[in-house]
């Protein structure tokens, strides 16, 4: 158990826990991009920074990997941790300016673009948090998908940004990204839909005949779990 | 179809010096960077076959080093260093007059596949500069002028 505070609050929290961890668990809001139950914490977004008072020092660190140690004083929303989380705010707005979830961050802090920090145009709305390469990686178990180059340059795709033999369509870093840059089409009947250039054939529920998951999907849950695929023809609905 | 079989036998006999193992990547990589004088893409592809790491990690690594390049290199690596000691006395206008005399940009390779140009941060020798790196051969002390002599005796 590590005893500290937190915003004035004493606070115990769990070994291990992160102060974003406990944070939360006390009711106290700290806003975050990239961090996620299954996936853990990377660091890449720098939105939920916090102050840590030890003694006489005091740091801003990220809460989502800064871990809750005993006799720490944190504070979540003092004018030094505002104005650090405005400028983060101000880079993502700069860097995704179509990105409406950074719009609304960026309004709720009260924060406008601003002219030193040129929009980029080529960016979309990716932050490059990673949680989509995490994601692919670490819950489905693909890697269809990674980061390539580096600085300005960097970008999130397929290696050789063409069609991934390994990616099953299942949508996953779609669903993750916290901004909505994966674009992921479906087709009108469902019979179809396109994810990273690729696109993938809809298998049919046999009870109810509807679209349900992409057939390399079931292929892949298939041969890796071991299951025969007409096992897996029933779509949840009607399972 | 030949050419393709060598570059699996070069490909295998490298993984075998370092072992198919997630941590031996990067001097696979090196390797296969020396032999081939680039990362051919059918080579990468083959190494995500014989080693145990997705291709999407193999691109990642691939691309983030500037010591690895995906376009063939030419027989001479030109740098220019850009650091601060070559920057202030000079290392921009030899850049320029590297192109004009190439006839390439910044990052590409000539047409006849001599010389690749690149920028570098800093070679270690500040006290040199401006320096620009040929094949591995520092040039101290560069002025523009002596820069067609250079490559002539290159080309030779
Ligand atoms: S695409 Fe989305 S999830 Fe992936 S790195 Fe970019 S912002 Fe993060
Ligand atoms: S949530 Fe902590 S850095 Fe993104």
């Amino acid at each position: 158990m590590a005893k500290f505070i937190i915003d004035g609050k004493k606070i115990e929290a769990e070994n291990g826990a992160t102060v974003l961890d406990a944070a939360r668990e006390n009711g106290i809001e700290i806003p975050t991009l990239c961090t996620h139950d299954e996936v853990g914490s990377a660091g890449a977004c720098r939105l939920c920074v916090v102050e840590v008072k030890q003694g006489n020092r005091a740091k801003i660190v990220a809460s989502c990997l800064y871990p809750a140690e005993d006799g720490i004083a944190v504070d979540t929303k003092s004018e030094r941790v505002m104005a650090v989380r405005r400028l983060v705010l101000q880079l993502l707005l700069a860097r995704c300016p179509g990105s409406g979830l950074i719009q609304d961050l960026a309004e709720q802090m009260g924060v406008k673009p601003e002219p030193r920090f040129t929009a980029d145009t080529d960016k979309g709305k990716c932050i490059l948090c990673r949680l989509c390469v995490r994601t692919c990686e670490q819950v489905v178990g693909v890697s269809a998908i990674g980061f390539s180059f580096r600085g300005a340059d960097k970008t999130v795709g397929t290696p050789f940004h063409e069609n991934s033999q390994v990616c099953i369509g299942c949508g996953a870093c779609a669903y993750i990204c916290p901004t909505g840059h994966i674009e992921m089409e479906t087709t009108k009947t469902g019979d179809s839909r396109t994810i990273w250039g690729r696109t993938f054939k809809m298998a049919t529920c046999k009870v109810c005949g509807r679209y349900f998951a992409p057939e390399d999907q079931l292929k892949y849950i298939s041969r890796t779990a071991g299951v025969p695929l007409e096992n897996l023809a029933v779509c949840i609905s009607c399972r | 179809m030949k050419k393709d079989k060598t570059v699996e036998k070069q490909v295998k006999e490298i993984v075998d010096r370092y072992g198919a193992e997630k941590s031996s990547l990067i001097a696979i990589l090196q390797d296969m960077q020396g032999a081939f004088g680039y990362l051919p893409k059918d080579a990468l592809i083959f190494l995500n076959e014989v080693v145990d790491v997705p291709l999407a990690r193999i691109y990642e690594v691939a691309t983030f080093y500037n010591a690895f390049s995906l376009t063939p290199r030419g027989k001479y690596l030109v740098e220019v260093c850009a650091g601060t000691a070559c920057h202030v006395t000079g290392a921009l206008t030899l850049m320029e007059r590297l192109e004009r005399d190439l006839e390439i940009r910044c990052g590409e390779t000539t047409g006849d596949g001599m010389f690749t140009l690149e920028q570098v941060r800093c070679l270690g020798c500040c006290s040199l500069a401006p320096v620009m790196r040929i094949g591995g051969n520092i040039h101290a002390y560069l002025t523009q002028d002596e820069i067609p002599k250079i490559l002539r005796n290159y080309r030779q």
